[in-house]
């Protein structure tokens, strides 16, 4: 099916299922330990051997040699993989590093070893008996010492222009021209990087933690060189990926290496070390954004300017992106370029390029409308934009900033901020309030997937589409139920495995619409199917209660059945609706912050995101995604950053002892409203994206909270007291 | 992780016995440090002697008036004493400071004395330490060292001892109580129980091989207001940027002991004669020939800035 027309009218509009705040499916399975993730499946793999890991202990060189004697001699061990004996291995399509290193090393804990033993303790017992002599190259690690070597990015955009960026700065009354930082995060989600990999003959089988099984599926073959159609990917639960799992990572492919070389099938996880300088993480940016404005706050010039550092042949964070959309201004500028470092590799982290890039414009926005004596909600609604700002032609599909703003400070009482910061004070705390715009835009991807309506009449969809923890499985099965006319409890839901139609898989806040619009496409068919198989009018027929029915004609669905299953497959594809409207969603965040007045100790008393996004499929589990991303936003406000050796090369801090992330204590009642919102140009489900906008702002808005209790811009993230425990007033 | 031999031990003295029989030999009480740092390698015990069933998990009045805590007494249990948090509220209010409750029901209060410092590299087996491997190097002198210590470091290390517990009953005067392998036994004020790195970062306290800690005792109560202010980047579960244990008497006299600053808990009792002249003056003998990292100098700041926090709250208790 395609979807090149905005949408009308359509079963899912009845929201008998759909737009329900129903609980998870999965939710007991989960809570009663019986949903079984990729580390878990020994039932599907009995008898498996572990591998464990050895990373590189240099960022940058060569492997001289490697010893392997008292590794192979080591009690329980099976097999040792190295890029010597793994056989030719290629480098996926989505990897900017090799996931097995040697005899070139490209960065710290780069693996370069697998080593397959009877019992997960006997591998890596045997895995620190391997010595390997390197010869360490220099490397680049400090971003700030390599900005100034920084290019314009091979792909993407690198540089926008409308109007005449420099003069209309210049000729602004009112101007901003600031430098912001914001350092490496590490996804830090729970269930670690994980596979299991078993081989029949040449074809393989990896339960994997994946959130893009078509990805993951072609980048395991394109590595080990064999053919797609042999390779088996299954992700049926995920504990969390972020981004972390978008790729096909080291995991996998050692486990592959691994259980080819014993023989049999092996597991392999990664330790948390592992996965923060294993694998990816989002790239530590510098910012610099100029605004000017007229005295009555109109911007006349924006300029925002990213420097992010990867691995050669790797991708910059495009913080820039949203500032060509965010506000209106005629004369603008933005401008990406990206260093090389020799760190491990950078890549997406929820909301990659909007996280990074609003945690430094809402700053700027914040700085700016003091600047002009204005209220910064005031400020940002004056300079609302109903279409592309760069193509004002263009529309957005949707686009109600400013009703998130105008709810979000009544509902959060914002006239009760203070205009003068460090003036509100609570005994020993110095109380503020801080505001943000949050911004992310939709993305639409190809979904398919196969429905089957059985004699009994349960329905089961079939899908490659992975459930992250977001609520796949019940949005999925809420829009069958919908379309099919039948009860939540007559839908099963089957996921995660690479022998169902290819979804659009998890990431960039796609994933909601995109594979539920691939459900409805199948669903359509499916109806068509059995109108004809009832011989009923496919075009006239109505689906509710169980029943099919026309005019005065009612069926139960079940008949259909009777001889057999119906089924039917089929994918949603996408016209240029995109093209033709800017499809985004649209947030304000509110937050309330204390900080110690002696330590600086900043502690969130309040937050309150509001949210424009397309229908809200399910409400209860949006809810959860935004109060999971605010969370993550309080994290990369006060705590989270990946610490740089930069004599060493790399992340210091790398397990969750030392990487900091929110705790319950750290986070306050968090309020989520959603708009009543429809969008007809993102998908016949009218939904778009949220997982990611909840993210969007978040930092910004405690960080002008942090501001507005004590009157000292910190415009370096993490915003921690040792950043500006010497501008506090002396201790009464 | 290197294979291990394991065994219970019965009482005490033949704890001790083992551990100076077998090479290698290491006790295993909560094991919430020692587990975590085999599993990565930087601990290698060949044999382990569990302490945990020796009976020593009470808590009894000394004849001197103060508490005997047997060195297996849970952390949690230790901060719910009904005695504890009426005499020694400090302790108490330290030891709900760290880990987690989930932490603090394994670890032990002997345990928690000999903790490992969290020092990232420390942690990292590619690193040089000269903790961990004695002669290797520092890498976190020129690295990463927000969390390091200000005071008593020195060209081999400079890493803190991580424990909340530890600095409350330095302010308190505990004294531990030993056995060792001969059987005979000893006490030690836990202000030499601890010691500076100096060439030897490896060696953490006074402790012989094999040297069992049997309790720790806490002298008569002092009275007084008793405030722990531990500073730390989240609210819960994360170790101290700075804390200032501190006991504050009617007379305006008092206690202060510092954590996360030095490898050891931090009191200078000199420095103590300074309070009635204010925070900077005690925070200022406290900190004397201080040589922070570019990373950590802003400790000195929070530092006096806690003591100033704590000296306040100390009067507001009082009124």
């Amino acid at each position: 099916m395609k979807f090149d027309t905005p949408a009308t009218t359509n079963p899912i509009d009845r929201l008998k299922v759909v737009g329900q705040p129903v609980d998870r499916i999965d939710g007991p399975f989960k809570t009663t330990g019986t949903a079984h993730y990729a580390y878990e499946q020994h039932e599907a793999v009995p008898h498996h051997a572990y591998g464990y890991v050895v990373g590189s202990s240099i960022a940058k060189g060569r492997i001289v040699s490697i010893d392997l004697t008292r590794a192979q001699r080591a009690p329980g061990v099976l097999a040792i993989v190295t890029a010597k004996t793994a056989g030719k291995l290629d480098k996926g399509k989505f990897n900017t590093a090799r996931l097995l290193g040697g005899p070139e090393i490209e960065h710290y804990h780069q693996a370069v070893a697998v080593v397959v033993a009877e019992t997960f303790e006997q591998a890596r017992a045997a895995a620190q008996l391997v010595r390997v002599d390197y010869a360490r190259s220099p490397g680049k690690f400090d971003l700030a010492a390599a900005k100034d070597s920084a290019r314009k990015p091979d792909r993407g955009k690198s540089d926008t222009a409308v109007g005449d960026f420099a003069a209309g700065f210049a000729a602004s009354a009112v101007k901003l021209d600031a430098m912001y930082t914001t350092p490496d995060h590490s996804h830090a989600m729970m269930e670690p990087h994980a596979s299991i990999a078993a081989w029949e003959g040449d074809k393989l089988t990896l339960w994997t933690a994946n959130q893009m099984i078509d990805w993951g599926r072609g980048d395991v073959a394109i590595t080990l060189g064999i053919p797609k159609e042999n390779v088996r990917l299954i992700s049926p639960y995920i504990g969390g990926g972020f981004g972390g799992k978008l790729f096909v990572r080291s995991d996998a492919l050692l486990a592959a290496l691994g259980a080819r070389a014993a023989k049999r099938p092996v597991a392999v996880a990664l330790p948390r070390p592992f996965m923060i300088n294993n694998t990816t993480h989002r790239p530590a940016t510098i910012q610099r954004i100029r605004i000017g404005a007229s005295k009555d706050g109109k911007i006349q010039a924006i300029g925002h300017e990213s420097w992010s550092g990867d691995l050669p042949g790797g991708d910059p964070e495009t913080a820039v992106q949203q500032t060509r959309l965010l506000y209106a201004g005629a004369n603008r500028m933005t401008a990406t370029r990206l260093a090389v470092l020799d760190l491990p590799e950078g890549n997406a982290m929820r909301a990659p390029g909007e996280a990074s890039g609003l945690m430094a414009l809402e700053i700027a926005i914040d700085e700016m409308a003091e600047k002009l004596g204005m209220d910064p909600v005031e400020f940002r609604i004056l300079n609302d934009t109903q279409v592309d700002p760069e193509k004002p032609d263009r529309p957005f599909s949707q686009r109600r900033l400013v009703e998130c703003l105008r709810t979000g400070a009544k509902r959060f009482g914002w006239e009760h901020r203070a205009t003068r910061p460090a003036t509100r004070r609570d005994g020993r705390w110095l109380v503020g309030m801080g505001m943000a715009a949050a911004f992310r835009n939709n993305l639409v991807m190809k979904s398919g997937a196969r429905v089957r309506l059985d004699r009994n009449g349960r329905v089961t969809v079939e899908t490659d589409m992975t459930d992250i923890g977001t609520g796949s499985y019940t949005i999925i099965a809420q829009t069958a139920a919908e379309m099919m006319g039948l009860p939540l409890d007559r839908i099963d839901v089957r996921l995660g495995d690479s022998t169902f139609p290819v979804s659009s898989g998890s990431g960039g806040q796609w994933g909601g619409n995109s594979s539920t619009a691939g459900v409805y496409a199948a669903c359509v068919k499916l109806r068509e199917a059995i109108a004809q198989k009832l011989g009923l009018d496919p075009n006239a027929a109505n689906f509710e209660d169980g029943k099919v029915a026309v005019g005065q004609r009612s069926v139960p669905i079940t008949q259909a059945a009777a001889a057999g299953d119906v089924v039917a497959e089929d994918s949603m594809e996408y016209g240029d609706l995109g093209k033709r409207y800017q499809q985004s969603t649209f947030g304000a965040h509110f937050v309330e912050a204390r900080v110690d007045a002696a330590t600086g100790e900043i502690r969130v008393d309040r937050m309150l995101a509001v949210c424009a996004a397309g229908r809200i499929l399910n409400p209860k589990s949006a809810r959860s995604q935004v109060i999971g991303a605010m969370t993550m936003g309080v994290g990369a406000a006060l705590m989270e950053e990946l610490v740089v050796d930069r004599r060493l090369g790399f992340f210091v801090n790398h397990d969750l002892a030392g990487y900091e992330v929110p705790v319950h204590a750290d986070i306050p009642h968090q309020d989520v409203v959603f708009l009543d919102e429809t969008d007809p140009m993102s998908s016949p489900m009218k939904a778009k994206g949220v997982g990611e906008l909840g993210i969007c702002g978040v930092a910004a808005a405690v960080a002008n909270a942090v501001y507005n209790a004590t009157g000292v811009r910190v415009r370096d993230y993490p915003v921690t007291l040792d950043k500006f425990i010497d501008t506090l007033p002396p201790v009464a | 992780m290197k294979p291990f031999t394991y065994e219970r031990a019965t009482t005490p003295a033949a704890a001790a016995s083992a551990a100076a029989r077998v090479p290698g030999a290491k006790f295993i009480a909560g094991g919430t440090n020692l587990l975590d740092l085999m599993k990565i390698g930087v601990e290698e015990p060949a044999h382990l002697i569990d302490v945990n069933g020796l009976d020593l998990d009470t808590i009894e009045p000394t004849d001197e008036g103060g508490l005997r805590l047997g060195a297996m007494v849970r952390n949690t249990d230790l901060a719910a004493d009904a005695r504890i948090r009426r005499d020694y509220p400090l302790l108490s209010r330290a030891l709900l400071a760290g880990a987690s409750g989930q932490l603090r029901n394994k670890a032990t209060t002997g345990g928690n004395l000999l903790q490992r410092t969290r020092c990232p590299y420390f942690y990292d087996t590619n690193q040089a330490c000269n903790k961990r491997l004695p002669g290797s190097g520092c890498a976190a002198i020129g690295g990463f060292s927000r969390q390091h210590a200000i005071v008593g470091a020195s060209k081999s290390c400079i890493a803190v001892h991580p424990s909340d517990m530890a600095v409350a009953m330095r302010a308190l005067d505990a004294t531990v109580e030993t056995v060792r392998p001969d059987g005979s036994t000893r006490r030690i004020p836990i202000a030499d129980f601890h010691t500076l790195p100096g060439n030897t970062p490896h060696i953490e306290n006074v402790l012989a091989p094999g040297e069992l800690i049997t309790a720790v005792t806490l002298p008569r109560p002092v009275g007084g207001t008793q405030l722990y202010h531990k500073v730390r980047d989240r609210a819960s579960y994360a170790f101290a940027l700075v804390s200032v244990a501190m006991i504050v008497q009617p007379d305006g006299s008092g206690r202060v002991a510092l954590g996360g600053v030095a490898h050891k808990p931090w009191r200078v009792e000199a420095a103590e004669t300074e309070f009635p002249k204010g925070a900077k003056a005690v925070a200022t003998r406290l900190l004397a020939g201080a040589q922070p990292t570019e990373g950590n100098a802003f400790k000195v700041t929070l530092v006096e800035r806690t003591i100033a926090a704590s000296l306040a709250e100390a009067k507001e208790a009082k009124a």
